[in-house]
């Protein structure tokens, strides 16, 4: 029996996620007595995983892998799965694991558990807290399933070193090719995501006009931190779907979240509400994000965002 | 083009979430329903392909009674006929697993769902329906061009766009970008008069699997006050975040 969890790579390096899931699948392997077994596809540095207590990496070598596709990587992820008897497999919450992950779970006959924010137990089967509602509750879920496959949320169960060394096997093998033909793939380069960000700046309306963005901008720069925009900046076309969190928008769970000008709609706080410090700057005192964030500041972004800004330049330098 | 678009029924975005039955069922009491926004998406998108290059549009969802309006709503909005499966909805795989049923005795070229539902957020369904049929899919898709048999779409990804092309039979997960929110249809009086008139078929559901099943619901702990920062003193607020919060 083994606990296998997927670690997924950028550019031949693991992704931050790879260390979260190898954290949690080596702390749920601990709980059962069975091995931790992880797996990745061309990780180059796919010996780090040791610094969190795995012990033994299958590193898939196909061809057919190079481009992902959810069919192919779910097929392959199935196989591993077989061979190394996993019980649970552990996924990221990226969206190429939310997009694989259920492909995986009928592929296996396993039940799927979304969204985890916690270790899982075990009694009579498996059961999970997940969140749902938007972040505006929790599901405690049992599956009964012999094998099942959880996606974990981001930053939900955060790094955990456990330094050991891991033993990288390289291993071929005949994955299904995928229906999809993937006819090209952009993506911003050297700039981070708002799915891999510990820290989130995000602008609203109150920032006035797309030309103001240099504040958001400069001190997300200088936090090292991902951008992002409320719905009616997105809507207005000041900045790209892309950078939209809230209820249709992308989810963020990051460390801390910084929202500047943005009053704080029930949509928007339901896309936001799982990161885990929130900071308001709003000129008006009356705006419903003060009730839901940790620290505030009642005055006007175009004042106190630059300041902020150096202050914290001088500090991180 | 014969299309099948998958309904859920949801609790509205500004609904108060609460629990009955020993914090076990949604507290449905007070709270309006409405098509799940991601689905609504995809069918606008549905109702513009059958407008423009001519398609067959069934709605679909799996239900009790209580979802039939929102099914007449779709109808409303463009869709030819409804379907309801009549089964209380356990989990993603045993939706699944009925919906894939249905579509197995149908001949649809296309399924669209939403790339998730806005109360579970589980994002079952999709992958799993299309796992079932062994079809290709598209999630977190926020473009779909059809020419004949073939279709092109792209998919929102971490940090960038996907483009991908495939042929009939095609899942795709749909997410705002498929169409824009000013773009969803509003009912007008003769839609709604029409609808009425529209078949609203109500089937009996197939096997049923559940795999997982709800033990409780919990809510957050309830959040302490803001602590609010003079800004003229931004010392204080980066001394919070890094000494208390400790997040910097």
């Amino acid at each position: 029996m083994s606990v296998l969890f997927f670690a997924e790579t950028e550019g031949g390096q693991l992704k931050k996620n790879a260390f979260e899931n190898a954290s949690y699948a080596h702390a749920i392997a601990g709980q059962l007595g069975v091995a931790v077994v992880g797996i990745c596809v061309g990780a180059e540095n796919a010996d780090l995983l040791g610094t969190y207590g795995v012990e033994k990496v299958i590193r898939l070598k196909n061809a057919g892998l190079e481009t992902f596709t959810a069919r192919a990587y779910a097929d392959a992820l199935a196989q591993v799965a077989q061979s190394q008897k996993a019980q649970l497999i552990v996924l990221s919450s990226s969206a190429d694991a939310r997009y694989l992950a259920p492909l995986l779970a009928v592929k296996l006959g396993a039940g799927y558990l979304s969204n985890a924010v916690a270790l899982p137990t075990f009694e009579e089967g498996l059961q999970v807290k997940r969140s749902c509602f938007t972040n505006k509750a929790f599901q405690i879920s049992h599956s009964a399933q012999a094998v099942n496959v959880i996606s974990l949320s981001a930053n939900a169960f955060g790094i955990h070193e456990n330094s050991t060394n891991a033993q990288v096997e390289d291993q071929e093998i005949a994955a299904e090719t995928s229906k999809l033909q993937v006819e090209e793939v952009s993506k911003v380069t050297g700039q981070i995501t708002i799915a891999d960000a510990d820290i989130v700046v995000s602008g609203g309306r109150g920032l006035k006009g797309p030309e103001n963005w240099n504040l958001v901008e400069d001190l997300a720069t200088t936090l090292g931190a991902a951008t992002a925009c409320s719905k009616p900046v997105s809507d207005l076309g000041w900045r790209p779907h892309s950078e939209h969190v809230g209820q249709t928008g992308k989810p963020v769970a990051s460390n801390l979240y910084i929202a500047i000008g943005i009053s704080g709609a029930i949509q928007h706080l339901a896309g936001i509400n799982t990161s885990k410090v929130k900071v308001v700057i709003n000129n008006d005192p009356e705006a419903p994000f003060f009730k839901a964030a940790d620290y505030g500041i009642v005055g006007d972004a175009f004042d106190v965002v630059p300041r902020l800004t150096e202050k914290l330049k001088a500090i991180l330098a | 083009m014969n299309i099948l678009v998958c309904i859920s029924n949801v609790p509205d975005t500004t609904s108060k979430i609460n629990f009955v039955e020993n914090d076990t069922q949604f507290d449905t009491q007070g709270v309006q329903f409405i098509i799940n926004p991601n689905d609504e998406f995809g069918l606008t998108r549905a109702v513009w392909l059958q407008q423009k290059q001519g398609a067959k549009i069934t709605v679909l969802t799996v239900g009790d009674a209580s979802c039939e309006p929102i099914l007449r709503k779709c109808l409303a909005i463009g869709a030819d006929q409804a379907v309801r499966i009549d089964a209380v909805p356990t989990d993603g795989f045993s939706v699944a697993q009925a919906i894939a049923a249905y579509a197995q005795t149908q001949n649809f070229d296309l399924i669209i769902t939403g790339r998730e539902s806005i109360d579970y957020n589980g994002g079952m369904v999709p992958g799993m329906l299309a796992g079932i049929l062994d079809i290709p899919y598209v999630t977190n898709c926020n473009g779909l061009e059809i020419s004949g048999t073939d279709a092109t779409a792209t998919r929102e990804i971490d940090g960038g766009i996907e483009k991908v092309s495939a042929s009939f039979p095609l899942l795709i997960a749909a997410q705002k970008g498929l169409v824009e929110e000013e773009d969803l249809i509003i009912p007008n009086m003769r839609g709604i008069m029409q609808a009425r008139k529209k078949p609203l078929e109500v089937i009996p559901p197939a096997e049923e699997t559940v795999q997982t099943q709800t033990v409780r619901f919990e809510k957050p702990q309830p959040k302490g006050a803001v602590k609010l920062v003079d800004p003229d003193d931004l010392d204080t607020l980066i001394d919070l975040l890094q000494n208390e919060a400790k997040v910097l």
